[in-house]
């Protein structure tokens, strides 16, 4: 701990002429959440620590438009979208890397139409392929034989399709990777998706994400490992009803990448 | 008179056959009132999907139990259709067995028929266990009470008789071969195996052949009756998914499941919006259509294939029972919104039928009268009712679309959301913090 983490922005590349080969897509949560930066952070270290070329779009980031579009507000989505493929298409961006699937799937799937295409990779996929080209090694180390379950964003997996990066990695740990009794293409929502990050939910029995922290529990994990900064938050909110904090961390992979590499 | 039968079953035939042509006519009617898409995109992989999710089942086994039930009275049905082409031809011909000269290769298959009729028996019992004793409980969600509830085990029964009316039909028909009666023996010795229906042989024995012979025929003939019926029941329940599963997995989206389309319609006005050569106060031109409506909030706002879609579910419930907001008691369930939309689309044809083809305005819509705000408002977009449809049903884009119409033509979001929708508006993010502040993280320790 201690370094100075080293941030580059776009504007103070294109200023000295310099094209960074990925663009780090920060997302709202990263930015502003207090829980969801300390994730941003770690994978900032991890990208300084493998020597990525990398920048970040900072002030000129804006919403991706993700929930306005799953609220049904098409027009404001599409405001926030061609105003972001403006910028990044001005910067002439070819790669994109976030570590919030919601941004991930927003950009990559619904980005292409209104005239912005690019490489969209999640956190948890350019963190593996780090591993595999050997920017960056994992001893297991602080992590070994620890019980871990993972949480399948939805907007990750069933969106998506992307499962297994985030278990191999988990697995690079030395951890024991448990699944829940819902996990890949049947993974539970965490209940934030849709928009209802923003609102309360409907009159029902139970929350959605109790009933996923229950499903989680029921694995009896030591870490519960999220990959989505709004799972993050659902599934901390349910460890916290449970009374389980003392017992049970929710982490997101990146810091557990970056904790067994001790940055 | 000696040809009666043959013209009686001839009337029988196109009467059954010309009412569900009527009832094909209409249901393509009803589609076609959805707007249109171009789904012409990626033949083959339509119909390697097809081949893999309707024909191969292979959503089906997902749920190891039903699934490997529901393949048996599937594959019987698939296979025993091929005894009604005889018994068809034999029916217009006056023939007995007319396939009889197959020899050993008929045997096998009458034999394999009667042996998958007797597993449908079972499987069917097994299923009306799980309805009805069992109460599974996605067989007793609020949406399943009445008319579908009904639907579901009329099927059964109906498939339930079919089969016991086949093997009846067998078992007479073999005594009247062992008998000896005209028409039915054969010097070539018995034609047809009947592993199933020979047990039935003690019931059957001591009759006459005269007896047997109206056995035989009253079996036969409530058989092919109770095929044409099962037919032209199918426009009216929820069994036409054993003929709409095939093109609407055919017709499903070959996209990821978190790609939602974007609006074309906003796109121009969005576009227009951001062109800084575009004149805001230029009236538009005098031909300029209407504006086009956003979102869904009855079933003509909808596409075609969501339309497909409504009449292919077969209100299984697996959509329902993935849902997180049902599971947590909300009154959202996707098997709902597709019920409800079809029940819509079957008064607005109504409506069309009675009105000599045109669609008087009812007062009714699929918002509100159908479908409720507290319903679209539950769903978190999860996909998983999407995922757990077995026919590659999309209820989620139904839920999306008519949300659009809430929020855009009738500015009807619940209240946080509009926060959330004008944080976003004024400073890009959904939170209230400043777009200048967003690189704040990188300085704070």
């Amino acid at each position: 701990m201690g370094s100075e983490l080293k941030v580059p922005t776009m504007a103070e590349l294109f200023a000295s002429g310099q094209q960074p080969e990925v663009l780090f897509w920060v997302g709202c949560a990263g930015s502003f959440d207090d829980r969801a930066k300390k994730i941003t952070k770690a994978f900032i270290k991890i990208l300084n620590k493998a020597n990525v070329s990398f920048a970040v779009l900072g002030t000129e980031e804006s919403c991706t438009g993700d929930p306005a579009k799953r609220a049904g507000n098409e027009f404001l989505f599409q405001m926030q979208a061609m105003t972001n493929i403006e910028v990044m298409n001005s910067y002439e961006i070819k790669k994109v890397v976030t570590a919030c699937p919601h941004c991930f799937n927003t950009i990559k799937n619904e980005y292409p139409g209104l005239g912005g295409t690019y490489e969209v990779v999640h956190h948890t996929q350019f963190l593996k392929q780090l591993l595999e080209d050997g920017k960056i090694t994992l001893e297991g180390g602080k992590f070994k034989g620890k019980r871990i379950t993972y949480h399948d964003p939805c907007y990750l997996g069933r969106a998506n399709n992307v499962y297994e990066a985030p278990r191999e990695l988990i697995q690079k740990l030395d951890a024991e990777l448990v699944e829940m009794k819902n996990c890949r293409k049947k993974g539970l929502c965490c209940g934030a998706g849709g928009a209802q990050m923003f609102k309360e939910p409907e009159k029902g029995d139970k929350d959605v994400n109790i009933e996923r922290t229950e499903q989680a529990m029921e694995t009896s994990p030591q870490i519960i490992a999220a990959a989505c900064p709004f799972c993050n938050t659902m599934m901390t909110d349910g460890v916290k009803n449970k009374e389980k904090e003392a017992s049970v961390a929710v982490m997101d992979i990146a810091e557990l990448i970056a904790g067994a590499e001790d940055l | 008179m000696e040809y009666l039968p043959n013209i009686l079953f001839a009337l029988l035939l196109v009467a059954g056959i010309g009412y569900f042509a009527r009832n094909v006519k209409r249901l393509s009617r009803n589609i076609k009132l959805g707007k249109r898409v171009d789904v012409s995109d990626n033949t083959s992989q339509r119909w390697k999907n097809m081949a893999r999710i309707a024909l191969g089942q292979n959503k089906m086994v997902v749920r190891p139990i039903a699934g490997f039930l529901h393949i048996i009275v599937y594959v019987g049905f698939v296979i025993i259709n091929i005894e009604v082409l005889e018994i068809i031809l034999d029916g217009l011909l006056g023939t007995h067995r007319l396939f009889g000269f197959l020899g050993g290769f008929y045997n096998v298959l009458i034999g394999s028929f009667e042996i998958l009729a007797f597993l449908v028996i079972v499987a069917v019992v097994i299923f009306w266990v799980r309805r009805n004793a069992i109460r599974l409980q996605r067989f007793v969600k609020p949406e399943m009470k009445g008319w579908p509830k009904k639907d579901g085990n009329w099927i059964l029964y109906i498939e339930l008789i079919l089969m016991f009316l086949f093997l009846t039909m067998n078992a007479a028909d073999y005594q009247l071969q062992l008998k000896g009666a005209a028409h039915y023996a054969n010097e070539a010795g018995i034609i047809g195996a009947f592993p199933v229906s020979g047990f039935m042989a003690p019931l059957l024995e001591d009759m006459s052949i005269a007896n047997l012979i109206i056995v035989e025929r009253a079996a036969w003939w409530l058989h092919i009756m109770g095929i044409l019926f099962f037919l032209n029941y199918l426009y009216y329940s929820k069994h036409l998914h054993i003929l709409l599963a095939f093109p609407n997995t055919y017709y499903g989206s070959l996209k990821p499941k978190g790609q939602f389309k974007n609006l074309e319609s906003v796109t121009n006005e969005v576009k227009l919006m951001m062109d800084p050569e575009a004149d805001p106060f230029a009236a538009p031109a005098d031909d300029a259509p209407d504006p086009e409506k956003f979102g869904a909030s009855d079933v003509s706002d909808l596409s075609w294939v969501q339309l497909l879609n409504a009449y292919t579910c077969t209100e299984c419930g697996r959509c329902t029972s993935e849902c997180p907001a049902n599971q947590t008691g909300k009154k959202l369930s996707p098997r709902k919104i597709m019920m409800d939309t079809r029940d819509r689309l079957e008064e607005v044809g109504k409506n069309i039928d009675a009105n000599n083809g045109s669609f008087v305005a009812d007062d009714k819509q699929l918002l509100d009268d159908y479908i409720s705000r507290e319903e679209l408002w539950a769903c978190t977009s999860c996909n998983a009712c999407v995922e757990a449809c077995p026919v590659s049903i999309d209820p989620l884009s139904i839920i999306m679309d008519m949300r659009q119409y809430l929020v855009m033509e009738q500015s009807a979001a619940p209240s946080d959301l509009n926060n959330m929708m004008g944080n976003i508006e004024n400073n890009g993010a959904p939170w209230p913090f400043n777009q200048m502040d967003r690189l704040n993280w990188a300085q704070e320790s």
